[in-house]
């Protein structure tokens, strides 16, 4: 296992260099930062020089990687434009994402692993049908569409919950966002939690526990459902990259300023260090997500634990 | 130990990132389309598939639907005067955010422009991206990927790592990033972006189905029979390894259309003059309270059209995938 | 002697897209305490499907018992409610399957699995379960029985996989065994020890055991009496020595002419000729009279009774007569 743990922490670093400077190489070489700066106008022609030096603009580009790389490691993710420490924005933005996270995280496992239980032991059945019909059509909806149409109802029309979050962004007021958030992967974990229990319902295993006069429930729950949600359990966890990631949408939406927000006001004023700095986490989060899921797999799997 | 760790579930675990609405489907899709074709066989046997897949299509009234649905996207996306007489550039700002009129079902935007005829034209942009976006990762997702997964070796394991990076950009912001900085206003950089970060999961599919297929007992055959590898690929490996790949594209043109949307609805995507729906859902959605019918119409049509096209890639792999019959 | 099991004018069949396949088509037998019965037949004959009835374990949907009865220890199964035939599964008949890596739960150690007939049957605690668990696993002889009860499936070899297999099945010492190909998987040499180890138990327990197979050479040394299937139909019953002296079916000297023997080295090997037919389609008449040597036109529209042929003998052939003497 320990040798295993080394060997993906190794494959790791070539997908992170490659990641990094991949939109490293997007928002510093294809937008002229220190344009992005000054506006509209021009800069005067020695401030721009002075600029670039203190920002490391004028060493090539795989330089200024290996510069920005070094600084962040060393806790220094430098000052965004507006003048305020990188570091600051992230202090007040992933807290609010990890929270917003959290909320997708729990519904699309409950709500998506009930559904996906029900539709799979219902196979072929209306109910069956109604679910299978259901996540087509949340997984049609794009996020954008949804966050607005469930904003327009649950907060404007029927008033139930506030229709933007406030700064301190308690569970209760992100519940929402968290649905909207959740939504496409909720749709995924309900077909994957029933693709599985429907392929693993007729497994030789299975059987056997019926004959050995195990009554349904324990049939169901312990036998069929341990080895059913394996392949659920590891989408979810690398779903919790990719809902970081994919924020911004729902963060833009209902106007929570976490890492979404940060990175989508970033790029628009090309606002290099925070795009950068925060991209950085965002991968690092991503692949040690990967990593958890790979060992969680091993512990749920016996078979590839002593493989 | 760590081939067995990545196998048991069929994907790698970098698999799964660029959510946001639009990338996950294609995981999804994926994983689900890697069983099909293995349980096939020689060209024979596949083209039986294939007719038994068409077989089942036609009598499946959600391939019906959705292809009747996607003929008709296609053609209004062609010729859409065909149902839409007006100019959708022709704008009063007069008649801003009024309801509907005669001769104008569902009413003005903001600009006082007719938002049926608007509706109608957005289809030419999301159809057109969604299929241009879809044949260039599919191709070349198809060509890297099976041949990294014929040949193997150094190839492939250049390959997975390309490709892990790709996975390892969220899509969403990739393409914040990317199209932020373009000034070009048709449709081309954003079906350059997508084909850009949506090949390595082709690629993916395209690799394990051709290791699948290059396992079946006949393919060993042949190539104890002497066939050199050109007539293996094309003959023996290709026509059983192209099920799930087209699986897999047909749902991934769906999300490209919603990923198109969503880029253009964060302004970054297609841009005005240009008619697209995740345009107009972006001017609507601050005008939601006061007019909601401005949203609700492209909203409608872009939801519809994704739709249609997951429809269709759900009733194709049932129809491939002989294990779930 | 007591009558454990008796199946009387059983019929499944399944509905499936292509039509109904009739899998059993009017299958009578019986067992007594400590006898084995074997059920002979090639795959798709309905020997499984009839197994599987009696059990209760028979996939609904697709599968339908549409006629017939079955009676343990005097009780109609079939009329039974569904929580006390699960209360007789695995504590009074048990199954043993063919492949055991497959049948067992992959994810769950053997000692789990093994302990859970108690938790479940006998209300015992997982601790004492477990006790159990090691007891049984040193029963059927497998080594080190103490260090591998939690270990799980994949970990042991396709023998002692077997082996576990057997002791889950005999772990509450049922009165019925029903063991479907139980060595088919498993490597030429250690399919006698297996098949040694349920024999020994059985008689120990004196349990009654129906043995599914199709390998005449395992029939011959444990079995008491023997039910030839085909088709869905039991095409000959008889006791296990005379059958091999003169099969009264065709069918049954086509399986006995079909062993390779080293007396007849050099010769052709006899085959029966044709395959097996399709359940959609089950011919009219004698199901066997497309493959048969000795058919005539009264096989091609009649179908035969069993024909009593001698004391606990009988024959599903217009000809038995010819085939006994031939």
């Amino acid at each position: 296992m320990g040798r295993y743990v080394i060997r993906r922490l190794l494959q790791m670093i070539p997908v992170f260099v490659g990641s990094t400077f991949l939109i490293f190489v997007m928002v510093y070489a294809l937008g002229d930062p220190v344009a992005a700066l000054f506006g509209d106008r021009a800069p005067d022609p020695a401030t721009a020089a002075q600029i670039r030096r203190d920002l490391y603009l004028d060493h090539p580009l795989w330089q200024q990687y290996t510069h920005y790389m070094a600084q962040i490691f060393q806790g220094n993710f430098g000052t965004a434009f507006t003048g305020q420490p990188v570091l600051e924005l992230m202090g007040s933005a992933w807290p609010l994402t990890i929270r917003l996270t959290i909320v997708a995280i729990v519904v699309e496992a409950v709500i998506g692993i009930i559904l996906g239980i029900v539709s799979g032991l219902r196979r072929g059945r209306s109910v069956d049908t109604g679910v299978l019909v259901l996540t087509l059509i949340v997984v049609s909806i794009p996020t954008f569409v949804s966050g607005y149409v469930l904003q327009f109802l649950f907060g404007v029309k029927w008033g139930v919950v506030n229709p933007s979050v406030s700064p301190a962004a308690p569970f209760n007021e992100l519940a929402l966002p968290g649905v909207v958030l959740a939504l496409v992967s909720l749709a995924y974990v309900t077909r994957l939690t029933r693709t599985s229990i429907v392929e693993n319902h007729r497994a030789d295993y299975v059987r056997t526990a019926i004959a050995k006069g195990l009554p349904r429930r324990r049939v169901i729950f312990r036998h069929l459902l341990r080895n059913s949600l394996i392949p659920v359990v590891t989408f979810i966890g690398t779903d919790v990259g990719a809902l970081m990631g994919g924020a911004i949408v729902t963060e833009r939406i209902f106007n929570i300023h976490g890492v979404g927000y940060q990175l989508y006001q970033g790029i628009l004023r090309q606002n290099s260090p925070t795009v950068v700095g925060f991209v950085t986490i965002l991968v690092i989060v991503f692949l040690v997500a990967n990593l958890l899921v790979d060992l969680l797999y091993a512990v749920l799997d016996p078979r590839i634990r002593y493989a | 130990m760590p081939e067995q760790l990545e196998q048991p579930n069929g994907r790698t675990s970098a698999d799964a990132v660029g959510n946001a609405g639009a990338g996950g489907a294609m995981e999804f899709a994926a994983t689900e389309a890697a069983s099909i074709g293995q349980a096939t066989a020689p060209s024979a046997r596949a083209r039986s598939l294939w007719s038994d897949a068409w077989h089942d299509l036609r009598r499946n009234p959600i391939f019906i639907v959705s292809a009747l649905l996607i003929l008709f996207l296609v053609l209004i996306a062609i010729w859409p005067q065909l149902i839409a007489s007006g100019n959708p550039l022709a704008c009063d700002i007069n008649k801003s955010q009024l309801g509907p009129a005669p001769g104008h079902p569902f009413g003005f935007d903001t600009q006082g422009c007719d938002v049926y005829t608007r509706t109608v034209y957005g289809a030419r942009a999301s159809v057109t991206v969604g299929v241009c976006a879809t044949a260039g990762a599919a191709l070349l997702g198809s060509i890297l990927g099976g041949f990294a997964g014929f040949f193997g070796g150094w190839w492939d394991a250049l390959l997975s790592r390309v490709s892990d990076i790709f996975f390892g950009i969220p899509i969403i912001l990739g393409g914040l990033v990317f199209l932020s900085v373009v000034t070009n206003t048709t449709v081309w950089p954003v079906v350059g972006f997508i084909v850009l970060l949506g090949w390595p999961q082709i690629a993916r599919i395209a690799r394990g189905a051709v290791i699948t297929a290059k396992q079946n007992d006949y393919v060993q055959a042949a190539r104890a029979l002497g066939a050199g590898p050109a007539r293996m690929l094309l003959r023996h490996i290709a026509p059983n390894a192209i099920a799930p790949v087209i699986v897999v594209a047909t749902i991934a043109l769906g999300t490209y259309i919603s990923l198109e949307a969503t880029l253009s609805f964060l302004g970054v995507g297609l841009k005005p003059p240009t008619v697209s729906w995740g345009i107009d859902i972006s001017s609507a959605s601050t005008q939601i309270r006061d007019a909601p019918h401005m949203l609700l119409w492209p909203a409608a049509a872009l939801s519809v059209t994704v739709l249609a096209f997951i429809m269709l890639g759900d009733a194709v792999r049932d129809a491939l995938d002989p294990k779930l019959r | 002697m007591d009558t454990l099991l008796d199946v009387r004018d059983l019929h499944v069949e399944f509905r499936t897209r292509d039509g109904v396949a009739k899998a059993v088509n009017g299958v009578n037998y019986s067992v007594n305490a400590g006898e084995t019965l074997a059920v002979l037949g090639e795959s798709g004959s309905g020997k499984s499907v009839t197994a599987q009835a009696v059990m209760g374990i028979l996939d609904s949907p697709p599968g339908h018992i549409t006629r017939g009865r079955i009676f343990f220890q005097g009780a109609d199964l079939l009329s039974l409610h569904r929580e006390a035939r699960r209360q007789l599964r695995g504590a009074r008949m048990a199954m043993i399957f063919q492949d055991a890596l497959s049948a067992l739960n992959p994810v769950l150690s053997v000692g789990a699995q093994l302990g859970e007939m108690f938790v479940v049957h006998r209300g015992l605690s997982r601790r004492d379960a477990r006790a159990r668990a090691v007891e049984l696993m040193d029963r059927v002889r497998i080594p080190a029985a103490k260090e591998r009860v939690g270990d799980y499936p994949h970990q042991f070899s396709g023998g002692m996989r077997q082996r576990i297999m057997i002791a889950m099945a005999m772990a509450l010492e049922p009165d019925l065994i029903i063991a479907d190909e139980p060595t088919t998987a498993l490597d030429v040499t250690v399919q006698a020890q297996v098949m040694e180890l349920l024999a020994e138990l059985q008689r120990e327990m004196h349990m009654g055991l129906i043995l599914i197979t199709h390998d005449l050479g395992v029939v011959a040394d444990v079995a008491d009496k023997i039910a030839v299937m085909y088709a869905g139909r039991i095409v000959e019953t008889a006791p296990v020595h005379e059958i091999y002296k003169a099969p009264a079916h065709p069918y049954t000297k086509g399986l006995l002419d079909s062993i390779p023997r080293l007396d007849q080295k050099g010769q052709e090997l006899y085959a029966i000729k044709g395959l097996p037919p399709s359940l959609l389609r089950i011919p009219p008449g004698c199901a066997f009279n497309p493959r048969c040597p000795m058919a005539q036109e009264v096989c091609r529209t009649d179908e035969p009774p069993l024909y009593e042929v001698a004391p606990h003998r009988a024959s599903a052939c217009h000809f038995w007569k010819e085939t006994l003497d031939g």
